[in-house]
């Protein structure tokens, strides 16, 4: 685990690195945008943006979902980091729950007691 | 504490948490299906979310409604629907309708030398249900995570 974070972490860096890919995602983050979109807007080739979305999409940064001929960028965790963040939420919550349930059965089981 | 809790995507459609109480299965039952006592651990406030009501008719064919506060937002959340099944001491079967794609959740408590454990199944109606779930869920997340890249982006370009 802290292998797979550190692999992360210094691919977040290499990514962030570069002004344009910081550039790119500021601009992501004001609205979704195509790569020809962020090649334009960055006086870029299209194969010079290509690669610099890919450096970003690698570090989990970024994702890119192509719909017919368009690939359109957001920023975001690829679908599986999205997931496990989720279960870790859920993990989170049904945690504080049962924590919280944890007092109420001892509550109850004393009660119980005191009462026979 | 919460380590003793797990949280696993058992399949597709399925979600799966699990955890041991220290207590007979018939208190833990009460606990799950008493309105006055749900409300005591139902809405942890670590989450800022706060319990306004809690209804429950606690029989095959008998409907719940839930009515939630959250910090982050003016109007109440209500969740509601009905129990499918009822066996006391140990399942419960309910369904969750505030979203036409809402799971059917299952709980079973299981004794065992005086400690129960329970398991909670939340049964999607497809995978793109509990996929959509997830999307929409974790899109919520988003503003705080911005944030800190944000931050980090500020640092980094000011470090370059």
């Amino acid at each position: 685990m802290v292998q797979y974070i550190t692999t992360r972490l210094d691919a977040s860096f290499a990514a962030l690195s570069d002004a344009t890919r910081r550039g790119v995602l500021e601009q992501l983050g004001r609205s979704d945008a195509s790569i020809t979109e962020l090649a334009d807007k960055f006086h870029m080739t299209l194969t010079g943006m290509k690669k610099h979305v890919g450096v970003l999409e690698q570090a989990g940064l970024v994702t890119t979902e192509k719909v017919g001929r368009v690939r359109t960028c957001r920023l975001g965790l690829r679908r599986l980091e999205e997931e496990a963040a989720w279960i870790e939420g859920h993990r989170q919550l049904w945690g504080a729950r049962f924590d919280a349930l944890d007092k109420v059965v001892e509550e109850l089981k004393r009660k119980e007691k005191v009462d026979e | 504490m919460n380590s003793r809790t797990t949280v696993e995507r058992t399949s597709d459609r399925e979600l799966v948490a699990t955890r041991t109480f220290d207590g007979p299965a018939r208190i833990v039952f009460e606990a799950w299906t008493k309105p006055e006592l749900i409300m005591r651990w139902w809405a942890p406030k670590s989450f800022g979310i706060t319990f306004l009501s809690c209804e429950t008719d606690v029989r095959a064919g008998g409907s719940y409604r839930f009515v939630f506060g959250h910090a982050a937002s003016e109007q109440p959340v209500t969740f509601f629907g009905r129990y499918i099944e009822v066996t006391p001491p140990s399942r419960l079967v309910w369904t969750n309708e505030e979203d036409e794609d809402g799971a059917v959740t299952t709980v079973t408590f299981e004794e065992k030398d005086g400690k129960t454990r329970v398991v909670v199944h939340d049964l999607y109606p497809s995978k793109e249900a509990l996929d959509g779930a997830i999307a929409s869920e974790s899109t919520g997340a988003w503003p705080e995570q911005f944030e800190a890249l944000d931050d980090l982006l500020t640092n980094l370009g000011a470090s370059v």
